[in-house]
């Protein structure tokens, strides 16, 4: 499953670490931020939960840069 | 010298920042967000401070030692720079203490924390310049303000070029106008689009006369004609009078949302150059702070141990601070997505939708473009080219011939009709009978009328007179004595040959063309454009090996030319995605041409694969601007910081001026009008 989200990050390297981090959670099979649409795309492994796993994602993601946002 | 430039440079930033404030609130639209707006005051408010210590000097403290105790002037000096650099500085050292403890240690700032704090250090252990440390965390935090206002602005600005979607749709209830969210209309419903509107649903008009401007589409801004059946296409702007559509589609499934989809998902494949610099980005920050460590300890190790001499660990200390200022590559990350981006708002604004940019990079490599013929380089609508050797009135034989044919549903016997123009009155016409493979035998008018190919003349006897044209002959018998013969063929398109110069001048090195059609007229067509070479009679399937085939060969020679296929989308989708690059053409109104290609282009001229190749060239050519100019830049401050000659504000300057430059760089991409 697929699911796009609205984010809000400042910087474009921020951004990329971003998708890093959110790819490393699990339940993630793969994701994209899109700096410029300000979006991040996100597909989850069959049988998890969105929403479960976008909090652990949202957690990561502050992780490494503490002033971005996901709109769940 | 250098603090009078600096000074310079805080009263321009004080003047600068305040006006700047006081327009955008003044503006009321437009506004400054919460958070460039906080920061913009911070800067503000840090950039006076700092101004006004400078003004006042350490001698200015003096007196305060007189008055309180000794070294009070001082402290007090200390703690007011402190707290300007707390104004100024206090979210970075807050981000970077957040880092550490995250496990994540070389961010920039914590780069810009160790640079800063360094600097600081050593004023304070050297008593006196406590300026360069606030100095340079105040032109980082105005270059990363900069730099968020930029980007954030330019990508508004893109996404409005870019926006078509549709707010609402006017729907008839009772006699009244109600304007109905787009998404809650259903299928079949009517719709009155109003003079100055845009067409939010396709549909087929049932009402009213009008124009439309589809240059929102298809960048042409040619006026189209619509009147009552006439299929409508979403996105387009009614322009004259009032029309009533009845929808075919869901808004969802309507070509604006399907275009609007695809555009704003463009940026999300990424391209090589993308993955290059988050790929570099990301060793690039270690290796230079690592460096830094070393460029801090080595030096003076070897010339206390080695040469004898004194350590000088501040100058060399120093020299590091200045390695960590150079190491944020934010300038590089950003400019390379926007290039992209606004690349690709400048080419879907031009009627050219790319599905990202990846495939912008590869459209910029094409070497050889293969084209598929009918309804790419032709029109792909056969049409009455000559009547030759007729004894009668042509418009007369053709007449006869659409009567005769008129029974038949034939491709042949359409373009017929619509040669004679009227509907032919099936009165005239009696004893039809076809011929199957050769033509047909019909009373027109009490007449014995036979039209069909040779086949048909030798099988009655009738000697007939071959045509030098390429197209399909239809030869006329009437009473038995030969009448001349028709000749219908595809028209080539109006731009075609301008399109295949066009892109031999933009450097692709070989067209061909691929045609299910017969040879003889492959030939012609490909001859009379200037393509290098035509493969004619294949079957679809043929046309996929034949594209693999030259793939191979090109990709032989050199890995990086690619080969880009164009077709109308219609029937050759296993072609369009086995190419390197698909480009589908007239996609206007068609699902499966957006679905299977790469590239899209909204109208059917051929000029737009030039277009999109200078475009992609153009777009390609600013990337790898930024990247030469920001890693050189970059490089060279480098070197200079390690050999002393660049202090903390050259350094600061080079990472904020590249960044900007950048910035404006990648906007250029958006102007492709007059490529």
């Amino acid at each position: 499953m697929k699911k796009t989200y609205k984010i809000e990050v400042d910087c474009a390297n921020c951004a990329n670490l971003m998708e890093d981090a959110a790819r490393k959670t699990a339940g993630v099979q793969n994701a994209t931020v899109n700096f410029m649409t300000q979006k991040m795309i996100v597909e989850f492994e069959d049988g998890k939960e969105p929403k479960a796993v976008m909090g652990n994602v949202l957690k990561a993601c502050q992780k490494v840069e503490p002033d971005c946002e996901i709109f769940l | 010298m250098q603090e009078q430039i600096i000074n310079g440079l805080l009263s321009a930033v004080v003047a600068a920042a305040a006006i700047f404030l006081f327009l955008k609130e003044r503006s009321g639209e437009d506004r400054l967000n919460r958070k460039q707006k906080k920061m913009l005051i911070r800067i503000l408010v840090s950039a006076m401070l700092l101004l006004a210590l400078q003004l006042v000097t350490a001698e200015g403290f003096e007196p305060l030692d007189r008055i309180l105790f000794p070294a009070a002037g001082r402290i007090t000096r200390l703690a007011l720079y402190l707290i300007d650099y707390g104004i100024i500085g206090h979210d970075i050292l807050r981000k970077a203490f957040q880092g550490i403890r995250n496990g994540r240690v070389f961010d920039e700032n914590f780069l810009m924390a160790v640079a800063t704090i360094g600097a600081m250090a050593l004023a304070i252990y050297e008593n006196g310049d406590y300026l360069e440390a606030i100095a340079v965390m105040l032109f980082y935090q105005i270059g990363e303000w900069f730099q968020g206002y930029a980007v954030g602005k330019s990508r508004r600005n893109i996404s409005e070029l870019m926006d078509i979607r549709p707010d609402y749709a006017n729907v008839e209830e009772d006699g009244r106008l109600i304007q109905a969210d787009p998404d809650e209309v259903a299928i079949g419903s009517v719709i009155v689009v109003q003079p100055g509107e845009k067409v939010p649903i396709d549909g087929v008009a049932v009402e009213g006369i009008s124009t439309l401007n589809t240059s929102a589409l298809t960048g042409e801004s040619l006026p189209r004609e619509a009147k009552p059946g006439d299929e409508i296409v979403s996105g387009c702007i009614n322009m004259t009078g009032v029309l009533k559509i009845r929808t075919t589609k869901e808004f969802g499934e309507s070509t604006v949302s399907k275009i609007l989809d695809l555009v704003e998902n463009a940026s999300s494949r990424k391209s090589k150059s993308e993955d290059f610099i988050s790929k570099f980005a990301k060793v690039y920050t270690p290796a230079v702070c690592y460096s830094a460590l070393a460029l801090a300890l080595l030096p003076p190790v070897v010339r206390m141990l080695f040469l004898g001499l004194a350590a000088d660990w501040g100058v060399w200390i120093y020299r590091a601070l200045t390695f960590l200022v150079i190491s944020c590559p934010c300038a590089l990350v950003i400019s390379i997505p926007l290039s992209f981006f606004a690349g690709i708002g400048g080419a879907s604004q031009q009627g050219i939708l790319v599905k990202g940019s990846n495939y912008l990079e590869i459209l910029s490599q094409v070497k050889c473009l293969v084209f598929d013929k009918t309804g790419t380089l032709t029109q792909g609508v056969f049409e009455v080219n000559g009547v030759h050797h007729n004894q009668m009135e042509a418009q007369k034989l053709v007449e006869y011939a659409a009567l005769a044919e008129s029974a038949s549903s034939h491709p042949i016997s359409k373009s017929l009709k619509r040669a004679y123009g009227k509907e032919p009155n099936r009165a005239r016409v009696s004893d039809i009978q076809e011929i199957s493979g050769s033509g047909v035998l019909a009373k027109v008018d009490g007449m014995e009328v036979a039209a069909g190919n040779d086949k048909l003349m030798r099988r009655l006897g009738i000697p007939y007179v071959d045509c030098r044209e390429t197209g399909t002959i239809i030869h006329m018998a009437i009473q038995g004595t030969y009448a001349g013969h028709i000749v219908i063929s595809d028209l080539v398109k109006p731009h075609a040959k301008e399109a295949i110069s066009a892109l031999k001048a933009a450097g692709v090195e070989e067209t061909v063309m691929l045609t299910g059609d017969i040879k003889k007229v492959a030939d012609q067509v490909a001859a009379s454009l200037g393509i290098d070479e035509a493969y004619s009679e294949l079957l679809p399937g043929d046309k996929v090996s034949k594209v693999e085939e030259l793939m191979r060969g090109r990709h032989g020679k050199s890995g990086k030319a690619k080969l880009a296929f164009v077709g109308d989308g219609i029937n050759d989708a296993p072609v369009l995605s086995r190419a390197d690059i698909g480009i589908a053409m007239g996609a206007m109104g068609s699902d499966a041409a957006i679905e299977a290609a790469d590239i899209v282009l909204m109208d059917d001229d051929p000029l737009k694969i030039s277009k999109a190749i200078r475009i992609s060239r153009k777009c390609l050519g600013i990337v790898y601007q930024n990247i030469t100019l920001a890693l050189g830049i970059k490089f060279a401050c480098l070197l200079l910081g390690a050999l002393g000659i660049a202090n903390m504000y050259l350094a600061i300057f080079a990472d904020v001026g590249v960044m900007v430059l950048a910035v404006l760089n990648a906007i250029r991409c958006l102007f492709v009008k007059n490529l």
